[in-house]
């Protein structure tokens, strides 16, 4: 079984770079946390994106609303929300030790259960649709969701809200903030790694090759959907959590519902390393955060133009992405075997391509 | 909040003058996003391409007359000068992104104008700042009902412009060789291209004029509105909501939709308040969906 | 067991002005292989589709097992045990036939859990098990697409029966299939029907192939239902051969 050797070893050097990475690069340790998040960003979308066959543009959706439910139940468990937002961080609540741990990890519960919830009936909503319909349905239900939180001054409106501060020194804080972005990023990975390797794995590939040749097969088509979705609104709704955490302030628009960042981010980084794999959106995300991190600061305002460009030669020049295109070349590598002396000279073949 | 509501509508109810006013600005505002609308259904339709660009054409357009009226040229010249630019640069656009991607699957062109959706607006908002712009047309308004409603001149020259476009598009699509090519090509371009149609020219003729329709209809918006380089989504999103509910080929559907598009949104504005003017279209795009899968689920289909 | 898995009674359907079927009434009997003929255009698919809900019928009544049916979907008909194959073969073609065969599980009566249960055991052997009976064990671990189109049927095959049905549709099985493959393909037809317990209603263009196989056999014409009988006697009716001939 190579492919679970290679697997285990990729595992492998992925958690001792994890733990290695803050005594290495002491000075980058958020950038780091965003990178593990950028690998579950991808490797989430991938989940409908990739395996099912549904390209959400508006998975950032529970990312966001798992943002805002770990800030409301931090805030919450011990404090007014309404009050608190209301004074626009003129109420500064001191938060002990205990009540601090004891919110976040409420908040990160709450977080991950919360937006899985949230993503059902969304699900209903749009996972009817299909192919542009429900990229399109899914965008506009990102945008929707941004807005309506805009609006809702409850939850502190366009102003944001300020999320409680770490009890310790401010070094510690990014490297707690750091373990569990990588430790649930991990713990992704295996849990996907799993999620595949079942029948679930193989009904959601089927709905991806065939949608309708799955339904007249008795596939619940709906239930499967709607699973693998709220399993992706899981861990984005806990990796919004810690986000928000780490950032230390959320607002609606640029830090929780960024749908022209991190929303097309996900879809960029799963494409350029190769939908559909396990190994493709972490190899992806990987490139992507790292390119972007070191020319970004350098292009002076151009940025977002020269992102536009990326995804547009992305998609229109390399559409198979760093994996599929590998897989192309050398397919005995990925385990595929594809005979073509019993195919190509076959009579057969002939009426097939006459019956099409 | 609700309270909020309340008092809006019973203002509607006491004063129905505002409300006929509210009539008429959707009207004005609908007829603009029908044309945006029966862009996308021609791209659509023809090409099978989802573009998430129109929106941002759209405010390219504006833009144009933007700079156009900052060196002088009156809106009205500025017109058909749009036009005449987002045709070329729509030709453009499919040459080095469209052409690639319309014979692939349906995600790859919503992506990749998704992707050109980004560089549009990024490269307005790099050149012209991401202030709130409008375009001066130096024209009067009207008065009605004893000055309760009042009609600027240039909404009603808007409405007229727009009307003259889309006679201009009917026209054209019906009787000359290009436009009989394009409807041919849109029903089986395999078909048309067995007896020598050449579809690739058609495919790059239908984006081009779907632009030029896009960058006209953005001046009539920075007449009558306002445009900022971030504007496009929302106007993507009531293209995709038109084509949706009044379907692809539906010609008086889709101007049927927009208007009634334009009413709603109108109506919503001054009910729920313009902070959720933006969520308001969204919802409706989302409602439109839903409705949709509810009828397509009666007759044991499902929306595709 | 006598009695009938499928009844239709006076089932209607038109496409705009195109009448398709036309107040059709027939019956499957339970266990049987019942076959299904007429020319091109006389209305077969458009039944098999309204039978297992790909369109709402414009009336009349199908019946499964007792149960009124033509008003539910493709899917739940499925769950209750009626499944079709295509008459253009659909597989998951980017998937290799273990994985397609393992798909095709039954979804009846299956909990919410079984969704994640492994896939090796129990599932893996009966898949090659049924593969082997169609002659595909050797391609197991090809991806689908890459196989002949006969190849990929018997595999659509092989899938419908992994899903254990009470009744199978088959769409025009022998269609594009090398002749000489044919004589295998009716053989495990029939072995399917008698082995397995799985009722047939099968479409056919195939003269000398559905005479051997049904018992029963119902030919559609313009989408009037025209005549029923045993084999034998349908092959010397003189409405169907006129109908074949292109007389009235």
């Amino acid at each position: 079984m190579t492919a679970r050797k290679l697997d285990y070893s990729i595992f492998t050097f992925l958690i001792a770079f994890g733990i290695l990475a803050p005594f290495l690069f002491p000075n980058f340790v958020t950038q780091i946390a965003v990178m593990w998040m950028m690998i579950l960003f991808a490797s989430s979308w991938d989940t409908a994106g990739g395996q099912m066959g549904y390209n959400s543009l508006g998975n950032i959706t529970f990312f966001g609303v798992g943002m805002y439910i770990s800030a409301v139940v931090q805030v919450g468990m011990f404090y007014d929300v309404a009050e608190y937002t209301a004074s626009f961080g003129a109420i500064k609540p001191v938060f002990t030790d205990a009540q601090y741990y004891k919110g976040l990890v409420f908040g990160l519960a709450a977080a991950g259960v919360g937006a899985a919830l949230i993503s059902i009936p969304i699900g209903l909503c749009v996972l009817g649709l299909r192919g542009p319909y429900f990229a399109i349905g899914t965008l506009g239900v990102a945008v929707a969701v941004a807005e309506l939180v805009s609006a809702w001054s409850y939850v502190g409106a366009g102003a944001g809200i300020s999320m409680p501060v770490y009890p310790g020194p401010a070094g510690e804080g990014s490297l707690v903030f750091y373990s569990l972005m990588f430790v649930l990023t991990i713990g992704c990975l295996f849990f996907l790694r799993w999620l595949y390797s079942t029948q679930f794995g193989l009904a959601i590939n089927a709905i991806r090759d065939d949608e309708d040749k799955a339904e007249a097969m008795g596939v619940h088509t709906t239930l499967y959907k709607s699973t693998a979705w709220a399993f992706a609104a899981f861990f984005l709704g806990i990796s919004g959590a810690i986000f928000g955490n780490m950032i230390g302030f959320i607002e609606p628009l640029e830090v929780a519902f960024p749908t022209a960042t991190f929303g097309i981010f996900m879809v960029a980084m799963s494409l350029l390393g190769g939908k559909g794999t396990l190994w493709g959106p972490v190899i992806g995300a990987i490139l992507f955060h790292i390119v972007k991190e070191l020319t970004w600061s350098y292009m002076e305002g151009m940025q977002w133009i020269a992102l536009g460009a990326i995804i547009i030669v992305n998609i229109v020049y390399f559409q198979q992405g760093l994996l599929g295109w590998a897989s192309d070349r050398w397919p005995a590598a990925f385990g595929l075997i594809v005979d073509k002396s019993m195919t190509a000279d076959d009579r057969d073949g002939d009426a097939r391509e006459a019956a099409e | 909040m609700f309270d909020q509501i309340i008092g809006n509508l019973s203002v509607l109810t006491a004063a129905p003058i505002f409300a006929v006013d509210l009539l008429f600005q959707g009207l004005f505002i609908g007829a603009i996003f029908a044309l945006a609308g029966y862009g996308l259904a021609l791209v659509w339709g023809v090409m099978n391409v989802k573009n998430l660009a129109q929106g941002d054409l759209v405010i390219l357009g504006g833009y144009i007359a933007f700079q156009l009226a900052a060196w002088g040229v009156h809106p009205v010249v500025a017109l058909p000068i749009a036009f005449v630019v987002m045709f070329a640069f729509g030709w453009g656009i499919y040459v080095l992104i469209i052409r690639r991607v319309v014979e692939r699957d349906l995600f790859t062109s919503l992506l990749a104008t998704f992707g050109l959706s980004l560089l549009i607006q990024q490269t307005l908002n790099r050149i012209y700042g991401p202030e709130v712009q409008v375009v001066e047309s130096g024209l009067g308004s009207r008065e009605f009902a004893d000055g309760l409603m009042i009609v600027p001149d240039v909404r009603i020259l808007s409405l007229v412009l727009a009307s003259v476009l889309a006679a201009g598009i009917i026209v054209f699509m019906r009787y000359s060789r290009m436009g009989q090519a394009i409807r041919a090509t849109s029903q089986d371009a395999r078909a048309a291209r067995v007896l020598g149609i050449d579809t690739d020219r058609v495919y790059a003729f239908t984006y081009a004029l779907n632009s030029a329709i896009c960058g006209a209809t953005g001046v009539l918006v920075a007449l009558i509105w306002v445009i900022q380089p971030f504007y496009g989504i929302v106007y993507s999103i009531r293209a995709f909501i038109i084509v949706t509910a009044a379907g692809l080929g539906n010609l008086p559907g889709v101007i049927f939709t927009g208007f009634g598009l334009g009413i709603a949104e109108k109506y919503s504005d001054f009910v729920l308040g313009s902070e959720f003017a933006i969520a308001a279209v969204v919802l409706f795009l989302v409602f439109v969906l839903i409705w949709r899968q509810i009828q397509m689920y009666r007759v044991r289909q499902v929306v595709r | 067991m006598t009695e009938n898995i499928i009844e239709v009674r006076n089932v209607s359907k038109s496409y705009g002005g195109v009448v398709a079927n036309h107040d059709i009434s027939l019956d499957v009997p339970s266990g049987k292989i019942t076959g299904l003929i007429g020319p091109n255009g006389s209305g077969k698919t458009t039944l098999f589709n309204s039978v297992v809900g790909y369109h709402p019928t414009d009336g009349g009544s199908i019946k499964f097992e007792g149960q009124e049916i033509s008003e539910k979907r493709v899917p739940d008909i499925a769950r209750l045990g009626m499944l079709r194959t295509f008459q253009q073969t659909r597989i998951y073609s980017k998937m290799d036939c273990m994985d397609n065969m393992q798909i095709s599980v039954s979804h009846r009566g299956r909990s919410v859990f079984d969704m994640f249960s492994s896939r090796k055991g129990e599932i893996a052997d009966r898949a090659e098990v049924l593969l082997e009976f169609v002659g595909l064990y050797s391609k197991r671990n090809l991806i689908s697409g890459e196989l002949s189109f006969g190849q990929q049927k018997l595999l659509e095959f092989a899938m419908a029966l992994m899903n254990e049905p009470k009744v199978l549709l088959l769409d025009e099985p022998t269609a594009g299939i090398n002749p000489t493959l044919i004589n295998g393909l009716i053989d495990r037809l029939q072995r399917a029907n008698e082995e397995f317990g799985v009722t047939l209603f099968v479409i056919e263009h195939n003269m000398r192939v559905i005479m051997n196989l049904a018992q029963h056999i119902y030919c559609l014409a313009h989408g009037e239902m025209l005549a029923s009988g045993q084999p034998d006697e349908l092959q010397n009716n003189q409405l169907v051969i006129d109908a074949y001939l292109g007389a009235h």
